[in-house]
């Protein structure tokens, strides 16, 4: 296995996802079986190559700074699970 | 009469501008074919006949008021619900985005708006465009309309289905993989992923910011020529978009495609490759032949890196991108989390699909401390090695041609608990992705079992025009257009 | 055990751009909550981010001010981490590539001048090493100072333009390895900057000494009790995953737009025009601090001078009676240089110098050039306020003094000198004020020591 079981926690808490035992056990088996897969890029020698983070990176656009019309407050907030006058409620904050 | 169901957009434009039909009841024709057969196809997440009819009526009084009509005046456009539509839902195929409801458009959405054409409804998908077969929709699998047991592709299965079904003339996907190409040659129909930067990606809920592009399906090439027409160029709301110009891609397209050098990377024809598929692109080149081209065998010797390398950058891209669902702001909220972190746990975990979490965890680990170089990195480093191959094959021909996929449509359910299986029939566009460039899936042939087969045709950057005409050429040498799947009509 | 100590600030200052940096809201503080937003900034699905020129601009110009290198090709990363005021779920920063790098800034703490390394520049700034918690204070207020000089930020720390996280670690006199660093924060102001690392430092030199380990961890200062709490261990610790954010292409910054900027820098900082200002015009150190409070002000301060024709007297004149009418009518440096143009207080001051008006008719003059936008020499003319220097005159109205205090010109003449005093009193209060007090001396005594 590419990647054990105490892994798969850790990347969920990571990703802010939480899983059951069967699952913890299914993610870890699929995971390590596409990492096995993923492996093959070892067979390159890439030492000597640049890595692309961009495939355009001769353009560059920037923006002037000026202001645009920011959205209504109800256009902010109409997406929101709740509100609280005026502010986006969530539960309490701990830690 | 022409039947409005199987025109094209300049028929269709036509019938508006001269008179001869309104643009509502075009847009009504377009209603009446989606009820008879979307219930059997479900291409559709949502269909907007109410908007439709008023934006179409909007159209007929500009036409009355004699003022001037934009290129796509009265045409409905299909939009893949990945695209933000202004007032209407946008669910990214996803129960976290069940609800929500964009205040804005996506750049490609307002830009056909502003052409004349009337958005007809929010197509279905995979999870966050993450799938080859739609079935990764948390809402509905959407049918092959050639074999309603099979199916169309994906992720922007909702927008092939719907084209090939004759529900709508055209529509916009999106393709990080695939997921334009792929789609369009399982049902049929040509689909184009623009060169990165040449299509706005404002609007577009990102799945993988470095790979994603918007782009059009359309009953013909010179349909698909005529939306991207309308959507390509600079924005100023993405910085990624290019400022290149963009030429006239309808006026190239009868140019044919004498004396173009055309390379066929033998990576793309493998010993085990479907022979149905083989034969079908083979009878393209032959055709390409005929037609005045030459044929070159190229190499693109790391072809064979090109997924596990997409499945690291793409995976990595979409755990950051797919952070911000997290109960706060918009979409899906858990109820009774006691405080903000189990919030997030809790909506997360009841917003997202298995195979968005596979690829939430695989990203966040390639990315990990640790790791990142391993994965991460190296991915990067291959995804130049991709890049190059395509560069040195781009001094010695003008376009490449190879299968868009494997195989013909599979068969609902048949890939659904191998995720490694699925991921594979991206194997011959994820690698256009990867490299930045323009890509074209065009229907050229059926299977003994009356299945669609798509060719791709891959051009250099910012060569859309190049591969247009390509497309064109063959689609009137392949005669593909008079073959419709066997709905009822 | 003696121990040396290794501080390290990260300051993160606000520009004073319009706009926020990747979005055209603005960027006031103190609006009702989520006014100033808009899809990008709330991280709306499908929106992106562009960058303002601006901002690049000023991280530029502090680039060049603090001796950094500017690195052509810059790349923005994503930091990723779950908060509830995070709306992406990750913050777009830079890592690997920042915008500049290995610059320093020159401080003076406890008398000593030190200069204090600068790692890296990019929207944020991050840290060199300093010794001392005065150290500390020294170097972050000096930052501050040059910050606002250049005109990128206004250095507002109550509303949050400037923030400072502090690292700190002991190690054994003589000990090469660094020891474990423990990261402050909430430190906003210069005086908690300094308060919570000489807390720390207690703390750590207590916890090694009792031979305890410093745990690597984030604390939080509390002000009123004046001491750091444990807010993040080491175990919660993030693993921020960055990686280059694909929504911005790499930042190129072309060798002409550094120049473009480099032009829009003050000829001088505030810092060198202070340190001229002592020992080229012998000002106080408190004086010449006032006087380079902000360019504009050394501005008006050069100005003045150069029309008084004398440094020490306009730098007195500003630093005290202009300074206070400022306060008094609450306006300032640029409403100031439009009801007061440096040219005619430079005239107010030489007419003093010369003796046409007295220093405390002087100030009259100020306030009626204030009130009226009238000419210094306009005001002295129209209301009579020029001394009287005409000697003939003088002397007239010194022998009417003198024929009507026989009495006292007695007692002078028999050795009460002190009586002089009265005389000039006399005189001046028979002139209306207007006399020339040196000159009426002068004459008096004369005319009395015959």
């Amino acid at each position: 296995m590419a990647i054990s079981t105490k892994d798969v926690r850790h990347i969920a808490g990571l990703a802010n996802l939480e899983f059951g035992e069967a699952e913890i056990e299914r993610f870890t088996r699929q995971l390590s079986a596409i990492l096995d897969y993923v492996a093959q890029l070892e067979r390159l020698k890439t030492d000597a190559i640049e890595p692309t983070s961009h495939v355009n990176a001769a353009a560059h656009a920037l923006r002037d700074d000026a202001l645009r019309p920011p959205a209504t407050h109800e256009q902010a907030l109409a997406n929101a699970p709740e509100t609280d006058r005026g502010y986006f409620k969530v539960p309490k904050v701990i830690g | 009469m022409t039947d409005p169901s199987r025109a094209t957009i300049a028929e269709l434009r036509d019938l508006v501008v001269s008179g001869r039909m309104s643009a509502s009841e075009i847009c009504k024709a377009h209603l009446g074919r989606t009820r008879a057969v979307d219930d059997r196809v479900k291409a559709y997440r949502s269909v907007l006949e109410r908007q439709a009819l008023a934006e179409a009526d909007a159209v007929d009084r500009a036409r009355r008021e004699s003022r001037p009509l934009g290129p796509l005046a009265g045409v409905p456009i299909a939009v893949k619900d990945v695209l933000c539509t202004q007032g209407t839902p946008t669910t990214c195929g996803s129960r976290i985005l069940e609800n929500f409801v964009p205040y804005y458009d996506a750049t490609c959405v307002a830009r056909l708006r502003e052409a004349g054409a009337v958005i007809i409804g929010k197509t279905n998908m995979d999870e966050f465009a993450m799938g080859s077969s739609t079935e990764n929709s948390a809402f509905e699998v959407t049918r092959n309309p050639w074999d309603l047991t099979r199916v169309p592709g994906g992720s922007s299965g909702g927008s092939a289905a719907a084209v090939a079904a004759g529900m709508v003339p055209a529509a916009l996907g999106t393709d990080t993989g695939g997921s334009i190409r792929q789609p369009a040659a399982l049902c049929g129909v040509p689909g184009l992923k623009p060169t990165y930067g040449r299509v706005s990606r404002y609007g577009l809920v990102a799945f993988a910011s470095s790979l994603d592009q918007a782009g059009p399906f359309g009953r013909t090439v010179a349909d698909v020529a005529r939306i991207l027409q309308v959507i390509a160029g600079h924005d100023p709301l993405d910085s990624t978009s290019a400022p290149e110009p963009v030429p006239d891609y309808l006026g190239g397209l009868e140019r044919g495609i004498a004396g173009l050098r055309i390379g066929v990377p033998k990576e793309y024809f493998p010993a085990g490759l479907d022979a149905e598929v083989h034969g079908s692109v083979r009878a393209a080149l032959a055709a390409a032949e005929r037609l005045g081209a030459s044929i070159d065998e190229v190499s693109l010797p790391h072809t064979e890196y090109a997924i596990p390398t997409y499945y690291i950058i793409a995976t990595a891209e979409a755990s950051s991108n797919l952070a911000r669902y997290d109960g706060v702001r918009y979409g899906l909220r858990a109820a009774g989390a006691p405080d903000i972190a189990q919030l997030f746990r809790k909506t997360r975990n009841a917003g997202f699909g298995a195979e968005v979490k596979r690829r939430i965890m695989l990203g966040t680990y390639v990315l990990s401390s640790g790791y990142y170089d391993a994965y991460y990195l190296k991915g990067q480093k291959v995804r130049t090695l991709i890049r190059r191959d395509f560069e040195d094959a781009f001094r010695r021909v003008d376009l490449l041609i190879t299968p868009t996929t494997p195989s013909a449509a599979f068969r609902i359910g048949e890939k659904v608990d191998d995720p490694l299986a699925m991921y594979l029939s991206d194997i011959f566009t994820v690698t256009i992705n990867l490299a930045g460039l323009p890509g074209m899936s065009i229907p050229c042939g059926l299977t003994r079992d009356g299945l669609p087969i798509g060719a791709q045709i891959i051009g250099p950057r910012f060569g859309e025009d190049v591969v247009l005409r390509a497309a064109a050429a063959l689609e009137g040498a392949m005669q593909f257009r008079d073959r419709h799947p066997p709905l009822p009509r | 055990m003696t121990y040396e100590t290794i501080i390290g600030l990260e300051v993160h200052c606000q520009l004073l751009t319009a706009s926020k940096i990747f979005c055209g809201c603005r960027t006031r503080f103190g609006d009702p909550p989520n006014t100033n937003v808009c899809p990008i900034c709330l991280g709306m699905p499908g929106s992106l981010p562009v960058l303002n020129r601006t901002a690049v601009d000023y991280a530029i110009r502090a680039a060049l001010t603090l001796d950094c290198d500017i690195r052509p090709r810059s790349i923005f990363a994503r930091k990723n981490y779950f908060y509830p005021d995070l709306p992406k779920g990750y913050q777009i920063s830079m890592y690997d590539q920042p915008l500049a790098v290995g610059g320093h800034l020159d401080i003076e703490a406890g008398g000593a001048r030190r200069r204090i390394g600068i790692t890296r520049i990019h929207m944020e700034e991050d840290a060199g090493d300093l010794r001392s918690p005065e150290e500390a204070h020294a170097y972050y207020s000096a930052l501050r100072n040059l910050l606002v000089d250049i005109g990128v930020t206004d250095g507002n720390m109550e509303e949050g333009s400037l923030r400072c996280d502090a690292n700190v670690s002991l190690r054994p006199k003589g000990q090469a390895a660094f020891g474990t660093k423990a990261e402050l924060k909430n430190l906003n102001s210069f005086r908690f900057v300094q308060k919570a690392l000489e807390y720390e430092i207690r703390r750590q030199t207590q916890l090694l000494d009792a031979g305890q380990r410093v745990a690597q961890e984030t604390r939080l200062y509390d002000s009123e009790e004046d001491k750091t709490y444990t807010m993040r261990s080491k175990e919660e610790a993030h693993d921020y995953r960055y990686f280059p954010e694909p929504d911005l292409l790499p930042l190129l910054v072309e060798k002409e737009w550094i120049e473009e900027v480099r032009k829009s820098l003050p000829a001088k900082l505030l810092s060198q025009r202070r340190e001229e200002y002592i020992t080229a015009y012998g000002l106080l150190a408190q004086v010449a601090t006032t006087l380079t409070s902000s360019q504009p002000m050394a501005d008006y301060f050069e100005a003045t001078a150069t029309a008084a024709g004398d440094h020490k007297a306009a730098a007195n004149w500003i630093s005290g009676e202009v300074l206070a009418r400022m306060k008094e009518g609450g306006f300032d440096i640029v409403v100031l240089k439009s009801k007061l143009p440096p040219e005619r207080l430079g005239g107010l001051i030489a007419r003093v110098k010369d003796g046409t008006v007295s220093g405390s008719t002087g100030k009259e003059v100020l306030e009626t050039i204030l009130r009226t936008g009238q000419d210094p020499d306009e005001v002295i003319r129209s209301s009579g306020l020029a001394q009287v220097s005409d000697e003939g005159a003088l002397e007239e109205a010194i022998e009417k003094v003198v024929a009507a205090s026989p009495g006292q010109l007695a007692q002078y003449k028999a050795g009460k000198t002190t009586l002089l005093g009265y005389f000039v009193g006399q005189v001046l209060k028979a002139t209306g004020g207007k006399a020339n007090p040196a000159l009426v001396n002068r004459l008096l005594k004369e005319r009395l020591d015959r």
